[in-house]
């Protein structure tokens, strides 16, 4: 089961450790198809092209394997969707809970990811 | 002049999607940026059961279908985005998103509703996301089988505390008076419902906790006594303030901050009109918003062909 979005969707726990450690700079966004997660997918699939460093996926909350993020102890006491969680080299960097503005986002990937 | 519309709307809350449908099916060439999420207030509401046609749907839901409606048009919408400039006095309006991307107009028209009043208390910022919440929809989910509070007492915080009783194992209505601002039906609801519990005259003064919330203080604002209550989690709707901040200094506005619009919705500023939450208004539904967004639509379309 995946989200309806543009972006890359992780469907199993092999798959999200795949990217963690094929990749540098990882952006994945944790949530649902609703109010607070919609905007911050939408805003993932313009800042791909500025952000190409970048690997932008989303994952379905509700799926079993989502654990992987749910279970995060950076992720213990978020009681908001979507999880959003920033990883540089398979180490999470920066977790946020509930909608975050474009500048947020940006903020987050400038600071961490910026070459 | 690929930036250049006929008309840009401010807000994709209820009024400026309907206003965007209302102009775009009218071939004017129309843009929606929208500094929150598409719906505005409409897509926080668990269900709305008012909307004539619509005998139940969720807010979010209602908000899609507004706005693939405006888009089937051929309307513009941008979402999520901070305006960082309004230019809004000369004949033609432009604004500038993100600081960077330029964006014109004949005509422009405010729908920015309104946001959710915060406590203003110790604790309540560093606590939401984890444990303070605006959103039952949302984030009600979060506290299955767990003990809450609602703060508020009109008709969206009896509602939605009905409606959180289908996760949490006990909701407790925390209001500043003795008695409830609201419809007769939620206030039913709300008081005969098993779950539901009550403090009144009281206010939340102070949230604690570590990784989330854990605990709030109550304050009797009749006696002055405080007291300490373990909780999981705390929904807050104490009703909503107008945004309207960036129009202070452009337009007038009355003292509680509302636009203040002629007979055509249009505001002190000639081809500048506003619609919904942020008006001068007493009833705040999204029957009005819409309303309002085709009265303002269709004065925009007339100013623009003039
Ligand atoms: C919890 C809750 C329950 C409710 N239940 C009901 C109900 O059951 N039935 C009913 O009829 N009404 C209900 N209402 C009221 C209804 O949602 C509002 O009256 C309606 O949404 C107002 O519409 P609007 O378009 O004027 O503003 P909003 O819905 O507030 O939308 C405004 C949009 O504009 C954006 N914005 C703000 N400033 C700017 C700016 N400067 N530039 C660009 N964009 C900006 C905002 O982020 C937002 O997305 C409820 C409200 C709440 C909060």
């Amino acid at each position: 089961m995946t989200l309806q979005t543009n972006l890359d969707h992780i469907e199993t726990e092999n798959q999200y450790n795949d990217i963690l450690s094929n990749n540098e700079n990882v952006m994945i966004c944790c949530g649902r198809m609703g109010p607070m997660c919609v905007p911050v997918y939408a805003d993932m699939e313009t800042l791909r092209d500025e952000y190409p460093n970048v690997k932008f996926y989303d994952m379905l909350f509700d799926i079993p394997d989502a654990q992987v993020i749910r279970n995060l102890p950076e992720c213990v006491g978020f009681m908001g969707l979507p999880f959003t969680v920033y990883y540089k080299n398979g180490k999470v960097v920066k977790a946020t809970s509930s909608i975050q503005m474009r500048e947020q986002i940006t903020a987050v990937l400038d600071e961490y990811f910026s070459e | 002049m690929g930036n250049l519309y006929d008309v840009i709307i401010l807000g994709g809350g209820p009024a400026g999607l309907t206003a965007g449908i209302y102009l775009s099916r009218a071939k004017i060439k129309t843009l929606i940026v929208n500094e929150g999420i598409i719906g505005g207030q409409m897509s926080l509401t668990h269900e709305i059961a008012n909307y004539p046609g619509i005998e139940s749907l969720s807010g979010y839901m209602l908000s899609v279908n507004m706005q693939k409606q405006a888009e089937s048009f051929g309307c513009k919408i941008i979402s999520n985005v901070k305006i960082t400039k309004y230019n809004l006095k000369n004949d033609i309006k432009s604004i500038t998103v993100n600081e960077k991307e330029e964006y014109k107009s004949k005509a422009v028209i405010i729908a920015s509703g309104g946001k959710s009043r915060e406590l203003g208390v110790l604790g309540e910022k560093e606590f939401a996301g984890r444990g303070v919440s605006y959103c039952a929809t949302c984030d009600g989910d979060f506290f299955q089988d767990k003990e809450i509070i609602v703060v508020g007492g009109g008709n969206s915080a009896l509602e939605e505390a009905v409606a959180l009783t289908q996760y949490a194992s006990k909701v407790t209505v925390v209001h500043e008076f003795g008695y409830f601002q609201a419809y007769k039906h939620a206030i039913e609801q709300a008081t005969n419902h098993p779950k539901i519990d009550f403090i009144l005259n009281s206010t939340v003064s102070a949230f604690y906790g570590s990784q989330s919330l854990e605990k709030v203080t109550v304050k009797n604002l009749k006696t002055g006594e405080e007291k300490d209550i373990n909780i999981d989690g705390v929904f807050i709707f104490i009703g909503y303030i107008p945004k309207t901040e960036p129009f202070a200094e452009i337009l007038s506005l009355n003292e509680g901050g509302e636009i203040i619009i002629d007979k055509n919705m249009m505001t002190d500023i000639s081809g500048v009109f506003a619609a919904g939450d942020c008006i001068t208004k007493r009833f705040r539904q999204i029957t009005t918003a819409v309303a309002d967004g085709t009265v303002a639509a269709l004065n925009a379309i007339e100013f623009i062909q003039k």
